[in-house]
């Protein structure tokens, strides 16, 4: 076994996974540090699943190399499925078991000592402790949510793949979810985690950006929006739909957005958008010249992923 | 009210048939499945079994007995495939189901004969299935009848007289009233359990892959072996509950004489549920979804119960027919069920249906585990 770093939980270099002759997954490095919360990101299709997937053993990647908790991706899955927690996208617990007896399986799928003080213990930290008789399939998708966080911790793992736990989950609930999140992480647990929402991508240490199977960014929400280079204007005000028309295609403006009531727009050449700023400007609107958002950031990534490789 | 429009409708069956046309597999079933009934039922059923093995016990060489012999080998329903040399060596291969018919013809049978004496003819029967005997012992008995008119001629011709010159005696071995339950009660046990054990394991895994829990499922340390082995225990225990009811019922609803040992038959019964399990389970992972994993086990279910010997006789098929039959468990469970249960067979008797049968457990678990993939890919 190749020495790994001990402080990486997983340090995976060229992963590349193909399906029908195409790169689903092309090529990514990713070293991530214990305790760290690390948000993957990427449109619809862009590989998340799939990278995850390998991580874990699930699939085989077709190149690439590299360990997760210090085994080998290739060759030792048998020990990491042991002692990693995985959440799948899409709920796959028994619907037709009720919850206990879903958590009560996967500790007995782990071989978890003391198997009743376990799930009784998961049972009472996510608050499932009343309902522990319901069946899984008659949960709403928040409480489907816990179940099946609750079911990936039961075997105590250090590494957390979550893929998308928060979909369709409600604000309070998603807020309750990444207080626990960052909770376990204080406690040592490494958590890989994919979500399309943007306040979430910014509870995370660092993120990673994906994009057609290729890794655009990554780093911390700061270094990811200070290295996009982006400039933004953010304009309030009536007929924003009129003025982004207007705006869209000048050179130097390389996207408008529209947020709600404002219009975010924003370029990579500082000095022509704000040429071409200068000459819309009025007194009816509100504009604000700042740093991009990391939410234009991604937009502006997803643009030039396009142009690059699609 | 929302009135009925013909592009709705329309919009429906397109969809039906786009989704028909993607499922190749099931497709595939739906053209194969009438191929192999026309097939099976077409060629391979006959009810009027012919050329059925029989032995000879022989104790008379001259003519008459010679030609008596000849005659029933003509008639087409006997081949005589052995020789007895003794009563007790008749009774093992009747036993052990190696003939259909015993012939004893008594060492003074031309004495007899020419003196009128009507000497009989010992026939035995393994009658356990009636449907395969029937047809053959009628037409011995029209035999014994006839058999001599052109022979015995001249001052002889008096003993053309009816009735015939020999007597007929028919011993009908393990079910001498012909009752067709019999035989066909303890086959259901057979039946049943093909029926049941092989359709509900193949959803199995076809329904953990269906409803996204294999992918969890696989995402743990779970072994291939142990998911196949967890999943198929819990019904050996189903299938033992079926045993039961068959047997109860075949004792006091059809009064089934069950003479031999039930715990033979409760431990051959183990082997042939696993069988039956191991074949749903490797239907299910080539399955990919929960109707095509049904309609393989149709595809499996129905040679097991026409070519088998259940419903008919098997001896009364082509050869390619009873050769497909012996690759089925059901056949050497049948036959084992029977033995057991209506002649009283041991161990001994029924080994040459066991190792069939094991080969089978063995050969399907194997492609079983083989098929069930550890990874997504
Ligand atoms: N088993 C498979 N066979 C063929 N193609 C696949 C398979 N699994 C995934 N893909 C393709 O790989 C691409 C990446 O899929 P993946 O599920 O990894 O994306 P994702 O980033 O998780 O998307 P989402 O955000 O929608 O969950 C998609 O284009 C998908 O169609
Ligand atoms: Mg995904």
């Amino acid at each position: 076994m190749s020495a790994p770093a001990p402080d990486l939980a997983i340090d995976v270099r060229g992963v590349t996974k193909r399906f029908g002759g195409r790169a689903v997954v092309n090529g990514i490095d990713l070293q991530v540090r214990r305790g760290e919360i690390y948000g993957f990101l990427g449109p619809n299709g862009s590989g998340k699943t799939t990278f995850i997937r390998m991580l874990c053993g699930l699939l085989t990647p077709d190149a690439g190399a590299g360990t997760c908790l210090g085994y080998d991706v290739r060759r030792q899955q048998d020990e990491i499925k042991r002692h990693v927690g995985y959440m799948t996208q899409r709920f796959s617990y028994y619907e037709d078991l009720s919850i206990r007896e879903n958590l009560d399986f996967i500790a007995r799928v782990y071989d978890v000592p003391d198997r009743r003080r376990a799930v009784d213990r998961s049972l009472e930290r996510l608050g499932l402790g009343k309902r522990s008789r319901q069946l899984a399939g008659e949960l709403s998708g928040g409480w489907k949510q816990r179940l099946a966080l609750a079911a990936c911790l039961i075997h105590e793992p250090q590494l957390l793949l979550l893929d998308e736990p928060t979909a369709g989950v409600d604000p309070k609930a998603r807020r309750d979810f990444w207080d626990e999140i960052h909770r376990l992480a204080g406690e040592g647990l490494t958590v890989l985690i994919t979500t399309h929402y943007m306040d979430e991508a910014e509870r995370c240490h660092r993120l990673a950006y994906l994009a057609y199977g290729n890794l655009l960014t990554r780093g911390t929400v700061a270094e990811v929006v200070r290295d996009a280079r982006l400039t933004t204007w953010t304009v309030t005000g009536p007929e924003l739909a009129r003025i982004g028309r207007v705006l869209r295609g000048q050179a130097g403006v390389d996207q408008v957005v529209a947020f709600g009531n404002t219009l975010h727009v924003s370029g990579r050449d500082a000095a022509a958008l704000d040429a071409v700023i200068g000459g819309v400007v009025d007194d009816a609107h509100t504009w604000t010249r700042g740093s991009a958002s990391l939410e234009d950031v991604f937009i502006s990534l997803m643009d030039t992923a396009r142009d690059n490789f699609a | 009210m929302p009135r009925f429009t013909f592009h709705r409708l329309w919009a429906i069956v397109l969809k039906e048939f786009v989704q028909m046309r993607r499922d190749r597999v099931t497709f595939g079933m739906m053209v194969g499945i009438p191929l192999m009934q026309l097939m099976l039922f077409g060629f391979a059923i006959n009810s009027d079994p012919r050329h059925l093995p029989t032995a000879l016990r022989l104790g008379d060489e001259g003519p008459y007995a010679r030609a008596f012999v000849a005659a029933l080998r003509e008639s087409g329903y006997f081949a005589l495939t052995r020789e007895a040399a003794s009563e007790a060596e008749a009774a093992a291969l009747l036993q052990r189901g190696e003939v259909q018919f015993v012939i004893n013809i008594p060492h003074d049978f031309t004495r007899r004969l020419l003196r009128g004496e009507r000497p009989a003819i010992l026939l035995e029967a393994d009658a356990s299935d009636p449907a395969a005997t029937g047809p053959a012992l009628a037409a011995a008995r029209a035999l014994a009848d006839s058999i001599f008119d052109r022979d015995l001629d001249g001052a002889l011709s008096r003993l053309r007289a009816r009735p015939g010159p020999v007597e007929l005696r028919v011993h009908a071995h393990y079910n001498p009233e012909n009752i067709t339950q019999y035989n066909v009660v303890p086959g259901l046990m057979g039946v049943v359990l093909t029926m049941t054990m092989v359709v509900i394991t193949a959803l199995a895994i076809t329904r953990e892959r269906e409803r996204g829990t294999m992918e969890n499922l696989l995402a743990t340390p779970v072994r291939p072996f142990e998911v196949m082995v967890g999943k198929i225990i819990p019904y050996i225990v189903v299938g033992y509950i079926q045993v039961t009811l068959i047997l109860l019922a075949a004792r006091w609803i059809f009064h089934v004489p069950l003479v031999g040992s039930l715990g033979l038959v409760y431990a051959v019964a183990f082997l042939f549920i696993a069988a039956n399990l191991a074949v749903g389970i490797t239907f299910s992972t080539l399955a990919r979804n929960q109707l095509q994993a049904v309609q393989m086990a149709f595809f499996f279910f129905l040679p097991s119960i026409l070519l088998s010997g259940f419903m008919f006789p098997f001896r009364g098929m082509p050869e390619w027919a009873q050769w497909l039959g012996s690759c089925l468990p059901l056949t050497h469970f049948l036959r084992i069920v029977r033995g057991v249960l209506l002649k009283g067979s041991g161990p001994a008797d029924i080994a040459p249906e066991l190792w069939p049968l094991l080969l089978f457990v063995a050969v399907a678990m194997a492609v079983g585990v083989k098929r069930y993939r550890q990874t997504l890919d």
